[in-house]
């Protein structure tokens, strides 16, 4: 029986070679005609500009609704708008988090076609950030507006906890950046919490992070964009220098503390002329100390990140194939038995996979460089700048961390004043 | 006091303007690439991946910039699967972001031998040729096998129950015409920024296409 087979399969694999197929056509007596299988095209073309001109309105709107409206109920209704088309219709994809792995892939890699989508969902809500400060942040991102509507219990979280948590973005940042220079996977797709639940299916793991996140946001508000969001360190450093920003008063502060609480976010700063300040000498001191450690921590965050560079070139699937084939490793190479098949049929020879893992390993490790050297960096730019005294008379929003939410606006008195809800 | 102060804040405004016009060249610098690279990329191969061949502005770029520019696209892309490359590993099945993959098999009925003994339908040493459960390889009874002549039969994918496993794209391919084939569905298809299936494809299979030629199966657009 299994020698018939075998023939059957020789004869077969023979016929393959002479003709096209190996069952010719057959001529049928009767009419017969084949049924059409569908082929549904994907479903918009111009539905990719169609998000670009909606982003662009939106964040103005926004923007308007901020700055000269100073409307919480305006933005909140963006807000719900935001969610259902780049949430629950478009799915959250594109979006402009992940679009820094489509920047980032297309400047290390010349191969790669950039979609102007991506380049206009990149560029457009840090342009508006560098005019009108987080407006992106505040009405337009679906992850953010999927957790602002969770913002029911906000709790403050002690200042030091709030510090630290705040160095992770740049951890994800650098991490994600890494990854996509090198070609090897876009982390933050891959790790988004949220885009399951637009799509209603994924992986159990990342539906339950998105689950447990949007419970957390309940009490702590907004957990991702404050501590994990990659795309919020950059809108954070346009935001720092921008053009316009929100204030929370429409006049002058009368430091009446009646916004104080009103922030969900940690981002109001408070008066500080009236308190003493630290004596000049020791202040002095721990700046220069502070200052001296800077070069430290970025040279000695540089060596650590390198020496990370075979963990990190391991998420690589040319890396990981090309380790495996070279130690022998058995239970490795039977997990990629699929991958070491297609290797074997493409007649690529193995040094040349050595050399091409060797050279992505190589990257890893001068990327390992850039990205330990940028988190020394931030670390010690983050210490320097909760060490340095900046005077402030009245209360005004931490244009970094400020998500232009708008909820101070109606906290303030003047506000009141202004919108005759209260004469005098 | 207050003369302090406002020296503190005009110095700041000043930094601040200052590091504004800084991060406003960054974005301008990048957008300026942008706009370039869509000029060199517009009438090439963008979707092949080497964007500057056959561009007419090519011999502008290469004067100097061209390592330096970088292709962008305004086409919209989508993923699909190489059936020339696919070794039907199983993965597009298990490994789509949705609950029930985008991919599924496709038949391209005018490659179809309509053979009685389908490699595609029958489990090999299957007791007799009858659509009876146990005879298929079909893990979930997704092919429909309807009679037509001696000794001719018909096959037809029910897409609502198809995994995109390619059990049958597997077995058809190595001992009958090949004419079936593992696609990803458009109507289906998140088109995700990064492709979970084409993550973990062993075969390097997926590709993002022009959304205007969708499909990638040899003969399967003519059919529509």
């Amino acid at each position: 029986m299994r020698i018939l087979a075998v023939i059957c399969f020789l004869v077969i694999s023979a016929m393959t070679v002479s003709g096209e197929n190996r069952f010719p056509k057959p001529q049928f007596e009767k009419g017969y005609s084949a049924p059409v299988t569908a082929m549904p095209g994907p479903r918009s073309m111009a539905m990719e500009s169609l998000d670009v001109v909606v982003l662009f309105c939106a964040l103005s709107l926004a923007a308007w609704l901020v700055l000269k409206k100073r409307s919480r109920r305006g933005i909140f209704l963006l807000t719900i708008f935001s969610l259902i088309y780049f949430g629950f219709w478009r799915k959250g994809c594109i979006c402009s988090i992940g679009a820094i792995q489509n920047v980032t892939l297309w400047l290390f890699d010349n191969q790669y076609v950039l979609p102007l989508s991506a380049a206009a969902f990149f560029i457009l809500p840090l342009v508006f950030a560098l005019l009108f400060g987080r407006v992106f942040c505040a009405a337009v991102c679906p992850l953010g507006t999927l957790q602002d509507a969770m913002v029911l219990f906000p709790v403050k979280l002690p200042l030091p906890v709030v510090q630290v948590l705040r160095v992770v973005p740049y951890v994800y940042l650098g991490l994600a950046v890494l990854f996509a220079a090198t070609g090897t996977a876009f982390f933050i797709c891959r790790l988004d919490p949220f885009v399951p639940l637009f799509r209603m299916s994924g992986e159990l793991p990342i539906l339950m992070t998105g689950v447990v996140l949007l419970l957390l946001g309940i009490f702590i508000a907004r957990p991702y964009c404050r501590f994990l969001c990659p795309f919020g360190v950059l809108l954070n450093w346009m935001s720092r220098f921008s053009k316009w920003h929100a204030t929370i008063t429409p006049d002058e502060c009368v430091k009446c503390r009646l916004c104080e609480k009103s922030c969900p976010f940690d981002a109001i700063l408070v008066p500080n002329v009236d308190q003493v300040p630290e004596p000049r000498a020791s202040g002095g001191r721990r700046l220069v100390l502070l200052l001296l450690l800077l070069p430290l921590l970025v040279v000695g965050g540089g060596w650590a990140g390198s020496r990370l560079y075979a963990v990190f070139a391991r998420e690589n699937a040319t890396v990981r194939l090309a380790e495996a084939l070279q130690k022998e490793n058995q239970v490795e190479l039977k997990e990629l038995a699929f991958e070491k098949e297609t290797f074997d049929g493409s007649g690529m020879k193995k040094e040349s996979l050595y050399r091409q893992a060797a050279a992505l390993r190589a990257g890893f490790r001068s990327g390992g460089w850039i990205f330990g050297g940028f988190l020394g960096m931030v670390l010690g730019c983050a210490m320097i700048g909760s060490s340095v005294r900046r005077t402030r008379e009245f209360y005004e929003p931490d244009r970094g961390a400020c998500l232009s939410c708008a909820r101070c606006f109606m906290s303030c008195p003047k506000e009141w004043q202004k919108n005759k809800i209260v004469t005098n | 006091m207050n003369g302090n102060a406002g020296k503190a804040q005009s110095r700041r405004d000043f930094i601040r303007s200052v590091m504004r016009a800084f991060c406003l060249a960054v974005l301008g610098i990048f957008s300026g690439a942008v706009l370039l690279g869509r000029r060199c990329s517009r009438s090439g191969g963008a979707a092949g991946g080497k964007a500057c061949s056959g561009c007419p502005e090519l011999g502008r770029c290469a004067s100097g910039y061209a390592a330096l520019v970088r292709p962008v696209s305004a086409r919209r892309t989508v993923w699909q699967l190489d059936p020339a490359k696919c070794i039907q590993c199983g993965r597009c099945a298990t490994n789509c972001v949705l609950e029930s993959s985008a991919v599924k098999c496709v038949h391209r009925f005018e490659m179809c031998g309509y053979c009685k003994l389908c490699f595609g339908f029958f489990q090999p040493g299957a007791s007799s040729l009858t659509s009876a459960a146990e005879n298929q390889l079909c893990p979930t009874g997704a092919i429909r096998r309807k009679f037509i002549e001696e000794p001719y039969y018909e096959y037809t994918i029910d897409e609502s129950l198809c995994i995109g496993c390619g059990k049958c794209v597997k077995t058809c391919g190595a001992f009958g015409n090949g004419s079936l084939v593992l696609q990803v569905r458009h109507d289906r298809c998140m088109n995700c920024n990064e492709c979970s299936i084409a993550r973990n494809c062993p075969a390097g299979a997926y590709s993002r296409v022009p959304s205007d030629q969708p499909y990638l199966a040899r003969q399967v657009s003519k059919t529509t």
